[in-house]
């Protein structure tokens, strides 16, 4: 398992989405991806698509006008 | 022996024509997935994640919305470098605005058919409905995008598809045709009630179109960006700057984009490393970037527009700085330049 970061600060609504398929295509199974960003619309969106990836959301945070969630690739 | 599930793509836009559309395939059977192209003009997004309504609801894509309530897969796929080409170059022409819907639908069709060809789907289908949008739904407009994406008779349209004569996934018996609709002209009526019958609530009602080039507004500011830059060009910035602030013109080789509360501000305030800008020291005011080249003697003026947008509009002085992208930072202190000598004809 491994940690990964990725920044998409100032990206607005869906590019935090596809930013984050893109890069979950990279990963293995139990991976955790830490996604940061700004623009509000990815605390709805990103649960969304993990829903229907079948991916975890393990934890979301919001700091500072920075959202950070994390997840973790599941099959 | 069983026939083997056949699959096809969805083209979910977020709207209700084609979450209809992709509910109609749905029940007869279809494995469907959708896809969705950001060409970075599209309605949702921009300004959502901008402007700070905090009355406003939580804020969501549409196409992931719609996909989730029909519990399917959607891939969102950004084409916003190869879009650039038939924004700039239509084939076709552009409609009312800045809007290049019909090459836009051939070339999404296009992409969608590939998609189908890599991913070993069997068809793809649209929520076009005949008659709803003047240039690129009309009856005759159909097979021009069917032919030139390549597409031909692998692309279906259940909302009109009886309209039509059969395509392959009809004649081959995969889908009823009896079960699809025959669709036609402005009303929304018969969508609506579909959709109350389907439970769908909340579903997005983009009005005039699913993006941004149909609205005059942003028509105008692209066109001015392109007229004043002597080329038809843009990067994902320019589409997405000519959605913030107040854009103003006093001079034809810069213009001022200046917020118009604070979600634009700080949204701004991302751009201030790669734009010149001016800022409202003595009082609340707005972050104003400069597009173009501002000459020197014109700063004081550039100034007193930025300092009529702040809380010290009716003050006899307003510091203002301004900051050049590379050197140093000068001060004024100004009056702000009265409402009448706005001139209306900046405002772009
Ligand atoms: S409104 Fe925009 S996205 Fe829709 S078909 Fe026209 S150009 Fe394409």
């Amino acid at each position: 398992m491994s940690h990964y970061l990725l920044d998409v600060k100032r990206l607005l609504c869906p590019m935090p989405v596809i930013k984050t398929q893109n890069k979950v295509k990279e990963l293995q199974v139990d991976d955790e991806l830490e996604i940061v960003c700004t623009d509000p619309g990815a605390l709805q969106d990103i649960p969304a698509w993990c829903r229907m990836y079948g991916h975890e959301v393990l934890n979301t945070q919001e700091q500072d006008g920075e959202i950070i969630i994390t997840i973790r690739v599941c099959e | 022996m069983t026939q083997p599930i056949r699959k096809a793509v969805s083209l979910l836009s977020g709207g209700l024509d084609s979450l209809l559309a992709t509910k109609l395939i749905l029940d007869q059977g279809i494995h469907v997935e959708a896809i969705n192209f950001y060409t970075g003009f599209c309605h949702s997004g921009h300004t959502s994640g901008i402007r700070n309504n905090k009355k406003s609801k939580p804020k969501r894509n549409d196409a992931l919305w719609s996909a989730e309530q029909l519990g399917i897969k959607l891939h969102i796929i950004d084409i916003v470098d190869d879009y650039k080409d038939i924004v700039i170059n239509p084939k076709y022409g552009y409609g009312q605005n800045i809007n290049p819907c019909l090459d836009c639908k051939i070339f999404m069709v296009k992409k969608a058919f590939e998609w189908m060809h890599e991913n070993d789907f069997d068809f793809i289908f649209t929520g076009e409905v005949v008659g709803q949008r003047p240039k690129s739904q009309r009856k005759e407009t159909m097979p021009i995008v069917s032919k030139r994406s390549g597409a031909e008779d692998r692309l279906l349209r259940p909302l009109c598809a009886k309209l039509f004569e059969p395509t392959l996934p009809e004649r081959e018996g995969w889908i009823d045709r009896d079960k699809l609709l025959n669709l036609s002209g402005r009303s929304r009526k018969p969508q609506i009630a579909m959709a109350k019958d389907y439970n769908f609530e909340d579903f997005a009602q983009p009005s005039g179109g699913c993006c941004v080039l149909t609205d005059p507004s942003y028509s105008i500011k692209l066109q001015d960006m392109w007229q004043t830059r002597g080329e038809k060009n843009y990067d994902l910035d320019d589409i997405i700057l000519l959605k913030v602030g107040r854009h103003l013109r006093p001079n034809p080789n810069y213009k001022l984009i200046i917020g118009r509360e604070e979600g634009e501000n700080n949204f701004m305030e991302g751009y201030r490393k790669q734009f010149p800008h001016m800022r409202i020291q003595s009082h609340v005011g707005p972050l104003s970037l400069i597009e173009g080249d501002i000459p020197d003697d014109d700063l004081e003026y550039a100034a007193s527009i930025c300092a009529r947008f702040s809380a010290g509009r009716n003050d006899p002085t307003v510091t203002v700085t301004y900051h050049p992208v590379d050197g140093y930072v000068q001060e004024f202190v100004i009056t702000p330049m009265p409402t009448d000598d706005i001139n209306q004809a900046w405002y772009i």
